[in-house]
């Protein structure tokens, strides 16, 4: 079969179609950063998780180390159980703190990990004892008014 | 007066039972379009032409929309972020919304303007000319060897050319955004990756835009060979695609956005 130009065109465009299908998928799109290796599984339990979702990023003094995999209630605690998925490459001390963090003012949740001391590190399906919950914007507020009324409260008294 | 509301609703239950009649022929068709693709998938050759004609033939015009799509989008983005002090979060908005809605629905209402009504115009006027008889009497199907081609060639080209959009349209808006408005390069691009998911949003664009693919060539395709074979009937036909191809795309984007976005 002779060949034609219009069959070099739509090799062109065709090859141009998947590397824009390519140049979405790495440099918009998160292809590279979301494939961890070998990961494994702990859990943690939270009495609030605030805004914190599925895939949500799980950092270590700032450097992304896993994915949160999986958010459920339990109803027997009342807690929620967060499962985390961490990279193989890094272990943890069996007392690592995990925390919700919020990047930024108003921005998305993550989960924290801050390496205890212990020698023994974590092992897949273990859980972290450790935590503290997100910190609830309107908590927050009404403590500080509290505290600002009884403050009040007390400079009355003392005149 | 009894008279004429009994016109009136006879008028208007014909309209309806035409259009149902017209939908049940059109599955059929599409139907045979499935059944004799594998016989024209053996002539590869007329695929390749017909790609050449729908999908390359469209690249100036989906190229050039896309760019000015993507330098709109962050002109107009960095002037409502900037009122919150998000002005990095530019390159987040232009990528998610070319990636997921306007990258293939409006590669595909351009689709269906560029090459839809080529392809209505072209059987149209191979109708009325009577060529299709023609080639029904040297017992080569019509279907398979004028509609299957160009059907595979549509879905082929329109995921490609939606991809290509939106690439062109994320170039666009990171001209202006970085060069232009001056938003820092590395935010521009890490935020972006940061918050655009390859399954949710990069993959769903694709799915939508295959979709697309299918219906407006689906629909010129029907329009030009049902077009009565008359000049007036094919300019009739072509508008028909047009509109009712415009109309699917927004439709369908609805019901396909409606089942992505569950979680």
């Amino acid at each position: 079969m002779e060949r034609t130009t219009m069959d070099l065109w739509v090799g062109i465009f065709a090859v141009a179609g998947a590397a824009a299908l390519f140049g979405l998928a790495l440099k918009v799109g998160n292809l590279t950063s979301s494939s961890v290796g070998e990961t494994y599984t702990v859990t943690a339990a939270f009495e609030n998780i605030g805004g914190l979702k599925p895939r949500a990023p799980v950092k270590s003094a700032g450097v992304v180390v896993g994915r949160v995999d999986n958010i459920q209630f339990d109803s027997k605690t009342f807690e929620a159980n967060v499962t985390l998925k961490v990279d193989k490459r890094y272990p943890f001390p069996k007392d690592t703190f995990a925390n919700i963090y919020t990047a930024g003012l108003l921005g998305e949740q993550y989960v924290g990990l801050e390496a205890g001391g212990d020698e023994q590190s974590l092992k897949d399906g273990d859980k972290i004892s450790h935590t503290q919950d997100a910190v609830v914007l309107e908590k927050m507020i009404s403590q500080f008014l509290y505290n600002k009324a009884s403050e009040g409260d007390d400079s009355k008294k003392a005149e | 007066m009894l008279k004429r509301l009994a016109e009136m609703l006879r008028g208007m239950g014909h309209r309806i039972i035409d259009r149902v009649w017209r939908l049940g022929s059109g599955a059929r068709f599409f139907l045979y379009t499935l059944i004799y693709s594998g016989e024209s998938f053996r002539r590869i050759h007329l695929t390749i032409r017909e790609i050449y004609f729908t999908g390359v033939m469209s690249l100036l015009i989906i190229l050039v929309s896309a760019f000015f799509v993507g330098m709109v989008l962050a002109l107009q983005g960095y002037n409502t972020l900037q009122k919150y002090g998000s002005s990095e979060a530019i390159g987040v908005l232009v990528a998610l919304s070319l990636v997921r809605e306007l990258g293939p629905v409006v590669t595909a209402l351009l689709f269906a303007g560029r090459a839809g009504t080529a392809i209505t115009a072209e059987i149209g006027l191979m109708k009325t000319t009577e060529q299709l008889s023609a080639m029904e009497m040297m017992a080569v199907s019509p279907i398979a060897r004028v509609v299957a081609p160009r059907f595979w060639a549509g879905v082929v080209s329109m995921p490609l050319l939606a991809a290509l959009f939106s690439m062109v349209g994320v170039l666009g808006g990171y001209l202006v955004a970085v060069p232009v408005i001056g938003v820092d390069n590395g935010a521009f691009w890490s935020q972006m990756q940061a918050s655009v998911d390859f399954q949710a949003d990069v993959v769903n664009g694709v799915i939508k835009s295959i979709v697309f693919g299918v219906a407006c060539t689906m629909i010129a395709l029907f329009e030009g060979f049902d077009a009565p074979p008359t000049a007036e009937g094919v300019s009739r036909a072509t508008t028909r695609t047009v509109v009712n191809s415009s109309l699917a795309v927004l439709g369908l984007d609805f019901i396909l956005t409606s089942f992505m976005i569950v979680t």
